[in-house]
């Protein structure tokens, strides 16, 4: 089997010679270069997918803006408490799915320092205050816009979600359907005993 | 039996390349025509799913006639990125969308090719491409494709190096 893939690749390295110009022997030596070259396009294709890692261990962009109930949500005052600030929308079934876990972990963990922030990036606040109302939501939400999404990196796609440190650094960026046990194990381990 | 490097790192290379075309593309046949859960109306035939890949072929591709390009997704989102060219026309999941959708193609002819994509969050969980291809369908619309973004718009376009535009 080896030995006919082996057969498939010098065929198509005959191709190669043929439409570049470059002589078969100099092209026969560049075969095992393949693995390699094909290793680093699948893990350079794998990180370029999680646009989060531009943003990890980084300042997390602050923002100053009025929650639904017009309350001011400075993210600089968030210092001192780990944040999860979450990108969402009615529109977006996966974000309400996790919904009713951010609640219970605001009730768990808000007095050990936790605070989630949702950013709704909804085109019509009205739709957004009615889910928030329906679901109770127990912690603010503000309205997103191209600006605050080009800050976070371009949110292209829900849901994503940050775990900022009480240093205002991001720590973890979720993107799409993630486990969310996984997220509350790394929060826990930020927010400590 | 001796095998060389050259040989093994073939193979090797050979099956690595294979398992990156599967992983990436055969999941549209398991999600078209199936009813998605959790806010989804997604029933899209598998003939009508275009790979990002050959999108970007067709726009790259002179001459011939290009496909209408319609985003039925998100209007901040779109303003965020979207495809060069391509239009905002509403969500499908909305009535007011679909009749964005419907007043921007009811003078077209019905073979016009259309191309429609959301990218709002992942393919089978997407509320807004069933109903706008549904509604091109019952409008008579023949030649109606739709891009498959597996997860989102920002995965599956912009993080693979394809083109984006910003702006409203």
């Amino acid at each position: 089997m080896s030995r006919a893939a082996s057969g498939n690749a010098l065929r198509k390295v005959g191709d190669l010679e043929k439409v570049i110009g470059i002589p078969r022997p100099a092209l026969r030596s560049l075969i095992p270069l393949r693995f390699l070259f094909l290793v680093w396009l699948g893990v350079s294709t794998v990180s370029a997918c999680s646009a989060a890692s531009s943003l990890v261990q980084k300042a997390a962009p602050e923002f100053v803006r009025s929650d639904l109930n017009h309350r001011r949500v400075d993210l600089r005052a968030y210092r001192g408490k780990i944040v999860l600030l979450n990108f969402w929308a009615t529109w977006c079934a996966p974000c309400q799915l996790e919904m009713p876990r951010f609640i219970a972990w605001q009730n768990k963990y808000g007095p050990r320092g936790l605070r989630i922030i949702g950013i709704s990036m909804d085109d019509d606040p009205a739709m957004a205050g009615s889910l928030v109302r329906k679901l109770k939501l127990n912690y603010p939400v503000v309205m997103g816009d191209e600006k605050i999404g080009h800050l976070y990196g371009g949110v292209m796609g829900l849901p994503i979600t940050f775990l900022i440190d009480k240093q205002g650094r991001v720590q973890a960026q979720y993107q799409g359907e993630t486990d969310l046990n996984s997220i509350e194990e790394e929060f826990k381990l930020l927010l400590g005993p | 039996m001796k095998i060389s490097l050259a040989r093994l790192s073939g193979t090797v290379a050979t099956l690595f390349t294979f398992a990156l075309l599967f992983s990436s593309h055969q999941m549209p046949a398991q999600f078209a025509g199936a009813s998605a859960s959790a806010g989804s109306t997604l029933t899209i035939p598998v003939a009508q799913i275009l790979q990002p890949e050959a999108l970007h072929h067709l726009m790259l591709t002179p001459g011939g006639e290009k496909p209408l390009i319609l985003q039925v997704g998100s209007h901040l989102l779109y303003a965020e990125g979207h495809i060069p060219g391509s239009e905002y026309v509403g969500q499908g999941s909305q009535a007011a969308g679909l009749k964005q959708l419907e007043d921007r193609v009811n003078a077209l002819p019905r073979k016009k090719p259309i191309v429609l994509y959301c990218g709002c969050c992942p393919w089978n969980r997407c509320p807004n491409l069933g109903p706008a291809f549904a509604k091109l369908h019952d409008m008579g619309f023949t030649n109606v494709k739709v891009l498959y973004l597996a997860d989102n718009f920002g995965t599956d376009w912009a993080s693979k190096g394809y083109p984006v535009e910003q702006g409203r």
